[in-house]
């Protein structure tokens, strides 16, 4: 019927359902039972006499999640952030265990009488001295300006 | 004998024709583009006469109901009427129920064009047998 070429299901209309698309290229149930059948039958007929059940079945032949199941909140984003703050916790923990058992000691650059020198020996460089550090500092008063 | 008759007719129609122009503003439109603006009657009566075909098929319904929904605006009553009753002959009743769901979620926050609809569209329900979402129950989870 259609020739040497297989179809493959995915170049086939699908199933979605979405807010912006409300009615799908295809139904949702495309092998209908016996009582769907009949059902479908009844539709041809006045809808007036269909009771609601019969008409959520319908639907429910059609669509598979109406919008109120679409819209739907889910509380998934707790488990998400939970998750989040576990591992940057987790992270936090690798951290400090690193921080005492696989780096060696602070460099001596961080010692607070490096930092002062190296302060010092900037200001006698005149570093920036328009707008940055070197302005800051009075010469004259060997102090900060105020 | 009825040439009299016609142009004088038809000077008093020109004459009431142009008389109508005059009093409303000119409608504004962009200086860009040489295309016609549509208006909204115009819009309304294009979608009216696309789901009025008689012989309007699945597809043509999926689709023009699709296309509308993307459309930044939620549907006049009269464009929602054709479109129910093309559902009705397609015997697809699911799909009419869909579309007042949709209309439902696409007039967003303001809660007050739904029911309004549903009252335009009430005569149309009753007559064709269709249940709003929310005597079915499927409006809730």
């Amino acid at each position: 019927m259609f020739g040497v070429a297989k179809i493959e299901h995915y170049t086939l209309p699908a199933y979605f359902d979405a807010r912006d698309a409300p009615l799908p290229d295809i139904r949702y149930v495309q092998n209908l039972s016996p009582e769907q059948k009949s059902l479908k039958e009844k539709e041809m007929g006045p809808w007036a006499a269909l009771s609601n059940e019969e008409k959520i079945a319908l639907y429910r032949i059609s669509f598979n999640q109406s919008f109120a199941e679409m819209n739907r909140t889910t509380p998934e984003w707790k488990t998400v952030f939970g998750a989040l703050m576990a591992l940057i916790g987790l992270t936090g923990l690798i951290v400090i265990w690193q921080r005492m058992y696989v780096y060696g000691p602070v460099p001596h650059t961080f010692d607070p009488e490096y930092k002062a020198k190296e302060l010092q020996r900037m200001l006698d460089m005149r570093i920036n001295p328009v707008q940055g550090i070197s302005s800051k500092w009075d010469y004259e008063n060997k102090q900060w300006k105020k | 004998m009825f040439r009299a008759v016609f142009r004088l007719s038809a000077a008093g129609a020109r004459s009431l024709a142009r008389s109508r122009p005059c009093s409303s503003a000119p409608l504004a439109s962009r200086c860009y583009s040489h295309g016609k603006v549509e208006t909204e009657e115009e819009f309304d009566a294009r979608w009216v006469t696309y789901f009025s075909k008689p012989d309007i098929d699945a597809w043509e319904l999926r689709k023009g109901m699709n296309t509308l929904m993307c459309y930044d605006l939620v549907p006049e009553p009269k464009i929602l009427d054709s479109a129910l009753r093309a559902c009705r002959r397609l015997n697809d009743l699911a799909s009419a129920v869909r579309i007042l769901e949709a209309v439902k979620d696409k007039a967003g926050p303001h809660k007050d064009i739904y029911p309004y609809l549903i009252q335009e569209l009430k005569p149309t329900l009753t007559e064709l047998g269709i249940s709003t979402p929310e005597d079915l129950g499927i409006d809730k989870l």
